[in-house]
């Protein structure tokens, strides 16, 4: 079971820890003589901290620097105790230790009192989810081992952990240079009818329930060994939540695919038909569907995550520079890896005394918001209130961890009603028997959409066709899609209604066709004037984001979008003979055209 | 869930992790039995294959046993071996005891040098050519950007304080009082160019839970780790003339577990063998700043 040790710098978080190894018997042979001759040698009184504040400057300091993993068992289990750094600069450090433990230990000096970072902690503790918190008030034996001011850190201290709603087991006073109440209960404080730290310890309960919920497993990757003579298709990840079966059937969210389980594989394994959180599982389908790593499996009969690109949540940041609304940062959830920009932020914490400010406009180091983040693609997660594990977040900044956050609320994105059309969709679906593999093999090509935009008379449909052209005399399965063959038709029923939701309604007509094409194998060229943003976002969310190519022909000052390719004007046939090649060229480099050979 | 499988459980997930994220990635063996649990790991994750290769810094100094017993491996499991080595210091015979090096000196260039340079690229590495089985210059100069490495938290002062994913600078420096924060298994997979990550599966991992592992899954050790009647045995695999083998009988991976839960080894620690260590004041530090694994 893994244990976190915190509280504020100076206050014997690592004296405690040495103390509980010494006592125990926990070190190996000639350790405690070891560290008591360097100190000798160095002219240094001996601390029992130095058993663990391995590093040298550390010891030079005499503090802890980062979280060390220290082994020890009672004679009821095997612990790793996560020693965590005090120091207010190390906050970081304290976050990596403690967000790994079921339980912790959280110190208080009964002389100093109930300081910044004895709170700071205890919140952190409860961001990162540990539950499970005994407060140890310290250093009695500098307090005269007095029962008043022990009652008075308790009083002060539970009220604090009162008003963040974390219930502490107990609160246990103890001497750590001394040895007092670490391992058994002594004289000096008989007022005390409580336990020591190692039966607290040993009080913890480990182990979660996160099998009985509904299954959530990120993928982490979809494996074929075929280099190694292996043609098994393998979808692999971590349980989170929830367990999973053979014959079961499987959503895979944002996209909303389904398949069946077919097999669960192992390697050097007992074969099994069963699996559940938190073993990391892998499995093949039935049928046969293009996910990557990044999507969410979920049991279609169980409760759906929420998908959505706008989140509300609460969020701590450890960045040395501040999280800001202008700068683009990476969000990491699951397996996923979005852009993520800081759309509002609704209050800044201190979290040291639980102050609240509603004016801020950026969250600085040390911080903790409520804020609102976009995503530039949609993702799969749930609320905390419904799956701790799966509202949990990190924020890139630059190359760093930099902030975590929970995730609170789905904020509604403008997707939200192309979105449950296209789950629908995906459910009912009727797959081909034939897999898309199979075909692209066959045309020497996949699917792709390739969509031509501009301002009006720009040679956008010349290009089109000319393309058109020059892939089917290439031998490939292409057709140009002009919108008016779109508008008479399929949209006979809105035509001429003028307004947002009818072009927002136009654009997922179109790119339902498109999607209906695309499954059937097709390189489909379509032309639409000056498309924005927004008509690409409902395209993405109806078609495979990964198979859309975007060509801009003309001026592009008022244009919203980032295109894959840009070009002058194509109004001669020598001019869209070049553009052609440029695309074509693209085609082969994106893998979606190639030769068999 | 026992212990080993919740060991077993992170290995994996962080191997898959390293896979997904790293274009460049390799695995450190050193043929000990940690980073060969690594390897079993990896098979694990990848379901009987290991997609990326497995790197072996030879300072010439192993016992031969050692080297028979990769190539072997290598053969069976189908391995991407490759190989390498600090050449200029072999032939200036900067090294120990034989030449004119000290110990901590012979390991900064047998290993950490070569170490360093093999990552990176601008050394020559050897790949083994399986048709053949021999070893062939590598064409493959790319540096690596992940690098996935067998050390456990309880080994030494310096590794109780790693991280899963532990970044190195350009020069393959460690900054140990500046590391990123990693936390809801959420890993450093970014990293500016010229750098590389460090990734270390096995970090929970006692020397016990080693063997245990070792026996549950009946993995294949070399022999030095066991007594053949002389009453010795190694506990740690190094270079020769650095590692001195234990008083010892046990002869099997049930002997050494007894003989670390409850014999005589119960309290004593692991790289007690290791005289480089007590050169660096009785941990790695210094040699692990500055890119030892």
């Amino acid at each position: 079971m893994d244990i976190v040790i915190v509280g504020h710098v100076d206050h014997g978080k690592s004296t405690v820890i040495g103390r509980l190894l010494a006592d125990t018997g926990s070190l190996p042979e000639g350790k405690l003589e070891q560290v008591k001759e360097n100190c000798e040698r160095n002219s240094k009184p001996f601390e029992y901290a130095f058993l663990i504040d391995a590093l040298k400057d550390e010891q030079a300091q005499g503090i802890t620097i980062d979280s060390a993993r220290v082994f020890f068992k009672s004679p009821k289990r095997d612990y790793i105790i996560i020693d965590a750094p005090g120091h207010i600069e190390f906050l970081k450090n304290m976050v990596s230790g403690a967000a790994r433990a079921e339980a912790a230990l959280l110190v208080i000096d009964a002389g100093e009192g109930v300081r910044e970072n004895s709170k700071r902690h205890g919140y952190m503790l409860s961001m990162l989810g540990v539950r499970q918190i005994a407060v140890i008030v310290n250093k009695m034996d500098l307090v005269r081992y007095d029962e008043s001011v022990y009652n008075s850190i308790v009083n002060e201290y539970g009220a604090f952990l009162k008003e963040i709603d974390i219930r502490p087991k107990t609160f246990i006073p103890v001497s750590g240079i001394n040895g007092d109440n670490i391992t058994s209960l002594v004289n000096a404080m008989a007022w005390y009818s409580g336990k020591s730290i190692l039966d607290v310890l040993d009080d913890f309960t480990s182990g979660k329930d996160d099998a009985d919920k509904p299954l959530r497993m990120p993928v982490q990757d979809v494996y074929k060994f075929t280099r190694f003579g292996d043609s098994r298709r393998i979808v692999s990840g971590s349980i989170l939540t929830g367990s999973l079966a053979v014959g079961d059937e499987v959503v895979f969210y944002p996209s909303g695919k389904k398949s069946r389980i077919r097999s669960i594989e192992g390697f050097k394994t007992k074969e099994t038909k069963t699996m559940a959180a938190p073993y990391p599982a892998g499995f093949t389908l039935e049928e046969q569907i293009y996910i990557t790593r990044g999507e969410m499996a979920a049991n279609s009969h169980e409760a759906k995550p929420l998908v959505s690109s706008r989140i509300r949540a609460s969020l701590f940041w450890l960045g040395k520079n501040p999280m800001v609304k202008q700068k683009s940062y990476l969000l990491k959830i699951g397996s996923v890896k979005v852009q993520a920009r800081l759309e509002q932020v609704h209050r800044v914490i201190d979290a040291s005394d639980l102050s609240c400010t509603e004016q801020k406009e950026m969250i600085e180091r040390h911080d903790v918001a409520e804020c609102t983040i976009k995503c530039s693609k949609p993702i799969a997660f749930d609320v905390a209130g419904d799956n701790t594990l799966t509202s949990r977040f990190v924020i890139v900044d630059e190359y760093e961890i930099s902030g975590g956050g929970i995730i609170q609320q789905k904020m509604e994105d403008s997707q939200d009603w192309v979105r449950d059309k296209v789950y629908l969709r995906n459910y009912k679906w009727e797959k081909s028997l034939i897999p898309a593999e199979k075909r692209a093999e066959r045309y020497t090509q996949k699917s792709c959409l390739v969509l031509v935009s501009g301002k009006k008379n720009q040679g956008k449909k010349g290009l089109a066709r000319a393309l058109e052209k020059t892939l089917f005399n290439d031998g490939r399965v292409v057709f140009f899609l002009g919108i008016g063959n779109v508008l008479y038709g399929i949209d006979a029923d809105i035509k001429g209604e003028k307004g947002k939701d009818e072009r927002s309604e136009h654009i997922r007509r179109l790119a339902e066709v498109a999607h209906i094409m695309m499954e059937a194998g097709v390189i489909l060229v379509v032309t639409a004037v000056e498309l924005t943003q927004s008509d690409l976002e409902i395209i993405k969310t109806v078609v495979n984001p990964d198979r859309i190519m975007t060509v801009w022909v003309g001026d592009d000052s008022a244009s919203d979008i980032n295109c894959d390719i840009y070009v002058d004007h194509a109004d001669s046939e020598e001019r869209q003979e070049e553009y052609v090649a440029i695309i074509k060229e693209y085609l082969q480099k994106s893998g979606v055209i190639f030769n068999p050979w | 869930m026992d212990h080993l499988d919740r060991l077993e459980n992170i290995g994996v997930h962080i191997l898959r992790e390293a896979y997904a994220s790293f274009k460049n990635l390799c695995m450190l063996w050193s043929i000990g039995k940690d980073s060969t649990v690594l390897l079993w790991l990896a098979r694990k994750a990848f379901f009987g294959h290991v997609p990326f290769p497995l790197v072996h810094i030879d300072t010439h100094y192993k016992i031969p046993e050692m080297i028979e017993y990769r190539d072997r491996l290598a053969r069976e499991w189908k391995l991407t071996m490759v190989v390498g080595e600090n050449r200029d210091a072999l032939d200036n015979k900067q090294t120990f005891p034989d030449g004119n090096a000290d110990r901590l000196t012979c390991c900064k260039k047998l290993k950490t040098e070569a170490l360093v340079n093999t990552l990176n690229g601008s050394w020559k590495r050897y790949r083994m050519n399986h048709a053949t089985g021999g070893y062939e210059i590598d064409k493959n100069t790319e540096p690596y950007t992940g690098v996935i490495v067998g050390a456990r938290a309880d080994e030494e002062g310096s590794r109780s304080k790693e991280r899963y994913f532990s970044p190195r600078d350009n020069r393959s420096e460690w900054d140990i009082g500046d590391q990123p924060p990693e936390f809801w298994n959420q890993f450093k997979t970014d990293f500016a160019p010229g750098t590389h990550v460090r990734v270390h599966p096995l970090l929970d991992w006692t020397e016990l839970n080693i063997w245990e592992y070792i026996e549950r899954e009946s993995i294949p050790t070399v022999s030095l780790y066991y007594d053949h009647g002389n009453g010795k045995r190694y506990r740690s695999l190094g270079c020769g003339p650095c590692t001195n083998p234990i008083d010892s009988t046990s002869k099997n991976v049930r002997d050494i577990i007894n003989e670390l839960k409850s014999g005589k080894l119960k309290n004593i620690a692991e790289r007690s063998g290791r005289a480089q260590d007590k050169d660096d004041g009785g941990g790695l530090e210094t040699l692990r700043r500055e890119g030892y694994m």
